[in-house]
């Protein structure tokens, strides 16, 4: 989709490149020819459900399992190859924060802060304050979000270039979810880039420049948010004098809801003409359209369109 | 690229440290005190030469050569040949076991569970966690080893010199080394930790087991287990520093391969990858009960192997036992006529005590696990629903009681097919079955105790194991150490009747019912009564 001329420009200012990146589990293609960049400054969102190849994809691109084929660079550096080097300027949170029980949270930032080799004090005091850590406390005491925090704690502390963050709120509360929100504000602020994958739609709505989607394997859509819509459906509102009927039998229409005389439904960007004239004739009395949310183009994704039968 | 594999190793090792400030110093200290106890408290035992000439000449027998392993200092049998024989093979394997658990606890433990994961994610390279937790592990050996060799040393007891005492230490080392190297390599093969430390528990077994036939038939099987070889250094008799290099030799290479499987593989990895599982719960998995029994089904498999294993091995030293007997003719009739029965038969009580103390664990086992899944929060599943503690409980309890008479049952089968085979007189199989049911009372004692502290006091269920040490260590080798009677009472063990030499005695057996009986029942109410873990 790209031309020549903004491929050239991209290269230049990828932070995180891959190239046709794929996995194989034996015979099991967990990724099969991702292309994602992540540009300087930047967040960028990764979303795709259960299984889709999320954490592979991130596991590759932090060097911890290697490429069947295809290549990923991280600072234009080989993902598997320049790993340590890349790593000294990353931070990385899973999801799934296991520490070790009979240490302190203050000590494993601690730990954390030394392997990275750089990072300062004030910072490490300014985040345990912000996400309202006990660091006294032994991690077999924490509870999920607690651990979770630590790690959070050990990477906005550690003033890294790049962070890749594993569904880093699953454990979160609204209020710390909130902080960590300003936390990636702040690191994008400051020229760092952001690469979050979450399920969160809201917080990836929230916070990102540009949004990957990932199903199966693949990379089946790439853009910013507003590019994405073009390809996806309208929510539509519409109140008629008369009772529309036969509507579900136009192309591209779907989730119709039927309220009295008021009709929700969506439909597909190419279709939104045909599908208004169609509905103008039965007398429009009101007509609300609104873009679709990420949770919309989500599942538009993955559903193969199965309210389509179910039309009252 | 070979340099930045190794990256930060020096961090995380003191990051092990950190992390192993208690457990590496209590294994240290307990191998260190078990060591310097025994050396001297032998040489208080026996006075001067004759009284340990005398305690070699029962130790010339197979079941003593299998148990503990051969020695040429038995015509000499001086303090020194003494503690190297009887003592060297047990702490090594002890030794060993400590490998195991430290080794697998910082490889694939913390790298199923994650930590490893994040660790990597810094700049630290990809072998420097295996390198870490080998140098840490290694280090405690070679400490260990050297502790132990000048301290027997200091000790100032007649024939422990300082060759004999350092080479005691490296026996002990290199075999904990030896089992740092076999630990790395599963940690790479096996998916879970689980896998890791069970593989090498089975080596480590499978090693005892092939120097101990090697030992009383074959001195060429013997070489093919590590402890074998450790053994013919013959410690305090010639010091051969030989067999302790070679062993060396075999875990360096066992850590080359180790660090090689790593390099290669991914994270998270193994090379004995899992197969998909069953998609529905069968007939058979249908309550609380079945589901106890589920999750420990494979564990209770390798067990009951394992016992019957052990019952043949026993077993199949009785034929030996018999041609040994039938060479010191004088001996057996002087004995026979004595007291009626022949020393095959007084041997049996030793042996079904301690295939009763080995069928203990699997039981106790099965109680622990119940514990276990109540702080992984798995007891919680089943409680919300409409499952009491009672039957919960009840479900693990009605197991490990079922285990320990299937296991002593297995033990039995396997002690006299094994010795039907070898003997030419072969002891009748009810005469074995009676001398081993007998037992069960002491261990449903043992279970009686870890249904209670499960109960009123979860914290401390590790207690019930020091107790289990202190039961085998005073009855097993209680005699050995010429113990106080006293001690050997403190443990149920102590007190079943010595069938078939001494008579069935109903009063006493069914008061250590009683008494299992009771801590059961304690247990089930303060279970009921106490908040659950988790």
């Amino acid at each position: 989709m790209l031309s020549n001329n903004t491929q050239m420009e991209v290269e230049i200012m990828s932070i995180v490149q891959t190239h046709n990146l794929t996995k194989k589990f034996g015979k099991f293609t967990a990724l099969d020819q991702v292309n994602l960049h992540v540009n300087e400054g930047e967040v960028y969102g990764f979303i795709g459900p259960n299984g889709s190849g999320k954490s592979t994809t991130i596991r590759l691109l932090l060097g911890m399992i290697k490429a069947t084929k295809g290549e990923a660079t991280i600072f234009g550096m080989d993902a598997w190859k320049d790993a340590v080097d890349i790593h000294k300027r990353i931070a990385y949170v899973p999801g799934d924060v296991n520490l070790w029980p009979n240490l302190t949270g203050g000590e494993v930032i601690d730990l954390f802060m030394k392997l990275r080799g750089a990072g300062n004090k004030n910072r490490r005091e300014e985040m345990i304050e912000k996400f309202k850590l006990d660091p006294s406390k032994k991690c077999r005491n924490y509870s999920k979000g607690n651990r979770q925090k630590v790690a959070l704690v050990a990477a906005f502390a550690s003033g890294a270039d790049l962070y890749i963050l594993d569904e880093p709120t699953s454990g979160l509360d609204p209020l710390m979810e909130r902080v960590f929100q300003e936390c990636v504000l702040d690191a994008k602020k400051d020229g760092k880039s952001i690469l979050l994958s979450s399920h969160i739609l809201s917080e990836v709505e929230k916070l990102c420049d540009r949004v990957g989607i990932i199903s199966e394997g693949k990379m089946i859509e790439t853009g910013t948010l507003s590019e994405l819509r073009h390809l996806t459906r309208t929510n539509l509102l519409v109140e008629t004098k008369l009772k529309v009927i036969g509507l579900h039998e136009l192309r591209g229409i779907s989730s119709i809801k039927e309220t009295g005389q008021v009709l929700s439904f969506q439909v597909d960007a190419e279709e939104l003409d045909v599908a208004i004239k169609y509905v103008s004739q039965f007398g429009i009395v009101r007509l609300e359209s609104a873009p679709p949310t990420l949770e919309d183009l989500f599942i538009s994704h993955y559903e193969v369109k199965p309210n389509v039968k179910t039309v009252i | 690229m070979l340099k930045q594999s190794f990256k930060q190793t020096g961090i995380l090792v003191r990051f092990i440290l950190r992390q192993d400030r208690v457990r590496i110093p209590i294994w240290i200290v307990s191998l260190l005190l078990i060591t310097f106890s025994t050396a001297i408290s032998f040489s208080g035992l026996y006075e001067n030469q004759q009284e340990r000439q005398a305690i070699a000449q029962t130790m010339l027998n197979p079941v003593m050569t299998a148990t503990v392993g051969p020695s040429e200092g038995l015509d000499n049998y001086t303090n020194g040949a003494m503690l190297a024989h009887q003592m060297l093979l047990f702490t090594a394997i002890a030794v060993a076991i400590m490998s195991i658990l430290l080794v697998a606890k910082h490889t694939r433990t913390e790298e199923e569970d994650g930590q490893v994961e994040i660790i990597q994610a810094f700049p630290v390279g990809r072998l420097s966690n295996l390198s870490a937790t080998v140098l840490v592990v290694c280090g405690t050996n070679v400490l260990l080893a050297l502790i132990i060799g000048f301290g027997l040393a200091a000790l100032k007891i007649a024939s422990l010199d300082l060759e004999g005492s350092l080479l005691y230490g490296a026996a002990l080392g290199i075999t904990g080394i030896f089992f740092v190297g076999i630990t790395a390599i599963f940690a790479q093969l096996s998916e879970n930790s689980r896998g890791t430390i069970g593989f090498s528990f089975a080596v480590l077994i499978l090693a005892y087991l092939i120097r101990a036939i090697g030992d009383i038939g074959n001195e060429t099987l013997s070489w093919f287990s590590p402890l074998g070889i450790v053994l013919s250094a013959e410690v305090y008799v010639y010091n051969y520093w030989s067999p302790i290099l070679l062993v060396g030799l075999l875990a360096l290479l066992l850590l080359i391969i180790a660090f090689f499987l790593n390099s290669i593989r991914d994270l998270g990895a193994g090379f004995l990858s899992s197969k998909p599982g069953k998609i529905h719960a069968s007939l058979f998995l249908q309550g609380p009960i079945s589901l106890a029994l589920r999750i420990q089904r494979t564990g209770l498999i390798a067990w009951a192997i394992g016992i019957l294993v052990l019952g043949a091995s026993y077993g199949s030293v009785l034929g030996d036992l018999e041609s040994f007997f039938k060479d010191v003719d004088m001996m057996d009739a002087l004995l026979t006529q004595v007291n009626g029965f022949s020393l095959i038969e007084q041997f049996i009580p030793m042996l079904m005590m301690v295939l009763a103390m080995f069928c203990t664990v699997p039981a106790l086992l099965v109680v622990f696990k119940l514990k276990g899944e109540e702080k992984k929060g798995h007891t919680e599943n089943l409680l919300t629903r409409a499952v009491s503690r009672t039957r919960v409980m009840g479900s693990y309890v009605i197991i490990s009681i079922v285990t320990s008479v299937v296991m002593l049952l297995l033990a039995v089968v396997g002690l006299w097919s094994a010795s039907v085979a070898v003997m030419d007189e072969a002891i009748p199989i009810l005469t074995l079955l009676e001398a081993a049911l007998v037992y069960l009372p002491a261990m449903w004692t043992m279970i009686g105790l870890a249904v209670l502290l499960t109960g009123f006091l979860p914290q401390f269920t590790g207690f019930t194991w020091l107790y289990y040490v202190y039961s085998f260590i005073v009855v097993y080798l209680g005699a050995l150490l010429q113990l106080p009677d006293w001690m050997g009472k403190l443990t149920p063990f102590g007190h079943i009747p010595q069938l078939p030499v001494e008579e069935i005695d109903f009063m006493t057996i069914s008061v250590i019912v009683v008494i299992a009986i009771i801590l059961i029942i304690v247990g089930f109410i303060t279970y009921n009564r106490r908040d659950i873990l988790g």
